[in-house]
């Protein structure tokens, strides 16, 4: 039933060609019978996989009532919560910072394209996936921390590390300013709010004066290095005295570390927000906005904390995106972005550190490795992403909740619990 | 006209130190009137008990005091203490709970994909301090605030059987376990009156008589006083100490459990004509 159906709809695109020599139609009949087979292979696939689907949590709920106890963690989802997830990140981090030195410079620019989506995704997890308010307009935050420095640099010449806190201040402000409004709204009224906005903010980009319209800004400098451009005297004297390769661009390499400094960061304040009094009160509102309240939670403080907060994000990676691409304008900020960065928040992990991560990675190199797909690439990413809704809705790396170790102490007739802080964290490490 | 009157009488030989009470609450939904003039005490440290039929505007009532809804007329006076009355009316539910109320709810509505102590903690969300400066930096200060109320929370989820799955997804915990979770919750707004809203629906009996040794215990030890929404007749006959009747959004009777037990017109509201 479906391959007929999904055949007759897809007909007009697949058979029909135009023939441009003759100016005629020119159906490809032959190409009819690949199509309903290859779906109806795709179809008994996807049944298939829905039935064990349902068969698993049949088990498992036959397996909890009679007591038996059913494995919760996938093995991704052990790694996170091992508690050498610290060791991992530092190695991880040695991995990334060494990259630069072994590849070549292409590598080292998709690799920022990465590092920035990954601010990006750590930023909207804390609007969408901490928070539960879905920003179909966070583009637009991204485009603020962008023009912020081209604009200021262009017509004051401030500087690149004047311009990063600025940018990430604006945004964080408009942030604000635009969660006044729509802090009543809720699921799809602030989707569509949000859309909006980012869509608004594209045009007021396009269409004032002073932001130079569709022609955007060029000539965006890279971020000074103590005041010197790392390409001019720094690169002569290394290549000079130390046989740098001449080919190497340094300004990019500061750019991919100051980029990679930046993630750090996030990840640190994005793991502190959440284990916080702030970020529980967050979870409580994603969870439930009516028990959130009654918990003495104040629903409109912690919405607009977590929209201006959430901003400020993408103020920062917009900055350094700026300076990166040397060149921008309104339409690097479509809505096309929005829904990249949501694709890697959801299709990471909700609320997931890890998974947000290993989302925007998946989303970021994944197209550039495969560029002779590159004609089916909306294709292959709509299927990803309904795949991943049905059979692993959490994301790939499902959120891990922090693990209260409870120590008993000598003698105190109560057991105490102990936070897993970070400096118990670390002193566990050192006892290995 | 008869149901009015016994109200008054009751009302009457009252000389107690209410911490909670309303006059005339009335709540209109469009034409339907959920709550009509409804007058209710909760006596300090007591246990009171609001019953009636289905749909009779119990959890209404409770959604009214706590400022989920707003009030169509009437007065909530709160006296925390006896020499302070602050009324609650039109107050934002955040911050009644911050003054000292604290409820659960009918359906439970626990944080599911949460643990067990993250559920307790943002019970302690109103009565901590630290901001945003203070999660980022994590200075001594909020650390120790944050490991104060983590003992506490623990100490809570202890002294009411719930340690055993402090690490565990709230979803994830048997039905009467997320009921009593849901109460440690609240506890954990350090309240001075508890509203519990059918506490023992979907409980069996064994749990049900080990709830009404709970809601007991929770009276004494926390020193709080406790309005309990109830169907179980057992329970509500053992724990309160004064039971309101409604129906259709009016009290029809109020006074002891024996009193109660044998007052013809909760018979027949509760029971039919028999
Ligand atoms: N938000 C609402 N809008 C309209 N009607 C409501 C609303 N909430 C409750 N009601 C109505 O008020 C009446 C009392 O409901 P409720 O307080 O839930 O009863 P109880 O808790 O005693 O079973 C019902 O008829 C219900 O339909
Ligand atoms: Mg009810």
């Amino acid at each position: 039933m479906a391959t007929l159906w999904i055949s007759f709809l897809a007909y007009p695109l697949v058979v029909l060609r135009i023939n441009t020599n003759t100016k005629s139609l020119d159906p490809q009949w032959s190409r009819l019978p690949i199509l309903a087979a290859s779906v109806f292979v795709i179809t008994i696939i996807w049944r298939f996989l829905l039935k064990r689907r349902s068969y698993l949590r049949l088990t498992k709920a036959v397996n909890e009532a009679s007591g038996l106890s059913v494995p919760k963690a996938t093995w991704l989802t052990t790694v996170a919560k091992s508690r050498y997830r610290r060791k991992l990140l530092v190695v991880l981090l040695v991995i990334v910072a060494i990259i630069p030195f072994v590849s070549t410079p292409y590598t080292v620019n998709i690799m920022t394209t990465a590092l920035i989506y990954i601010t990006l995704g750590l930023g909207l997890n804390v609007v969408v996936g901490v928070s539960g308010l879905l920003n179909l307009g966070y583009v637009a935050f991204y485009a603020i921390g962008a023009y912020t420095y081209a604009l200021l640099g262009y017509y004051f010449g401030l500087s690149f590390w004047i311009c990063l806190p600025l940018g990430a201040l604006f945004s964080t402000i408009l942030g604000f300013l635009l969660g006044l409004p729509i802090i009543r709204l809720s699921g799809d009224y602030l989707a569509i709010v949000t859309l909006s906005f980012g869509e608004i903010t594209r045009l007021v980009l396009t269409n004032l004066g002073f932001t130079r319209g569709p022609r955007g800004i060029t000539n965006i400098k890279p971020p000074s290095f103590f005041g010197l451009n790392l390409n001019g005297a720094p690169k002569a004297f290394l290549v000079e005295h130390f046989g740098l390769h001449p080919v190497m661009d340094l300004n990019r390499l500061f750019i991919y570390f100051i980029i990679l400094a930046v993630v750090v960061l996030t990840i640190i304040c994005v793991y502190r927000l959440e284990n916080s009094r702030l970020g529980r009160a967050w979870l409580a509102l994603r969870e439930d906005e009516i028990a959130c309240q009654a918990m003495g939670i104040n629903r409109t403080r912690a919405k607009l904390m977590a929209f201006a907060l959430g901003s400020t994000w993408a103020g920062l990676a917009g900055v350094v995106f700026a300076s990166q691409i040397t060149f921008i304008n309104p339409s690097s900020f479509s809505f096309m972005g929005s829904i990249m960065i949501l694709s890697i928040v959801v299709l990471g992990g909700m609320d997931s550190i890890p998974g947000v991560i290993i989302g925007a990675a998946v989303l970021i190199l994944l197209p550039e490795q495969l560029r002779f797909f590159s004609n089916y690439r909306m294709l292959i990413f709509g299927a990803l992403m309904v795949t991943m809704m049905v059979f692993r809705p959490g994301g790939l790396i499902q959120s891990v909740r922090e693990v209260y170790i409870h120590q008993a102490s000598d003698s105190p007739p109560e057991p105490r619990p102990v936070v897993a802080t970070p400096s118990t964290m670390d002193q566990e490490i050192l006892n290995d | 006209m008869t149901d009015r009157s016994l109200y008054t009488n009751h009302n009457g030989d009252h000389n107690g130190d209410p911490v909670l009470s309303t006059t005339a609450l009335s709540m209109v939904f469009g034409g339907l009137i959920a709550l009509d003039r409804v007058d209710l005490k909760v006596e300090r440290n007591s246990i009171t008990a609001l019953i009636g039929p289905n749909g009779a505007g119990k959890t209404t009532f409770f959604n009214c005091l706590t400022g989920i809804y707003p009030p169509t007329r009437g007065a909530i006076t709160y006296q925390p203490e006896k020499d302070r009355q602050i009324n609650l009316k039109g107050l934002a539910p955040d911050r009644v709970t911050q003054l000292g109320l604290a409820r659960t709810f009918q359906n439970i509505r626990l944080f599911n994909n949460l643990t067990v102590l993250e559920n307790v903690l943002i019970g302690c969300h109103c009565r901590m301090k630290a901001g945003l400066f203070g999660a980022l930096l994590r200075n001594r200060k909020t650390m120790a605030e944050e490991k104060a109320f983590i003992d506490f929370s623990y100490d809570l989820l202890v002294r009411y059987g719930l340690q055993a799955s402090v690490n565990e997804l709230a979803k994830n915990l048997p039905y009467g376990a997320q009921r009593r979770l849901e109460i440690v919750r609240a506890l954990a707004t350090v309240p001075k009156v508890l509203l519990l809203d059918e506490p023992a629906a979907g409980l069996n009996i064994n749990e049900t008589n080990e709830l009404g040794a709970l809601i007991e215990n929770i009276r004494s030890q926390e020193k709080l006083s406790i309005l309990l929404i109830e169907h179980d007749m057992n329970l509500v006959m053992k724990a309160s100490h004064t039971i309101y009747v409604m129906d259709y959004g009016k009290l029809i009777a109020v006074g002891a459990p024996s009193e109660i037990r044998q007052n013809p017109a909760v018979i027949k509201a509760y029971l039919g004509e028999e």
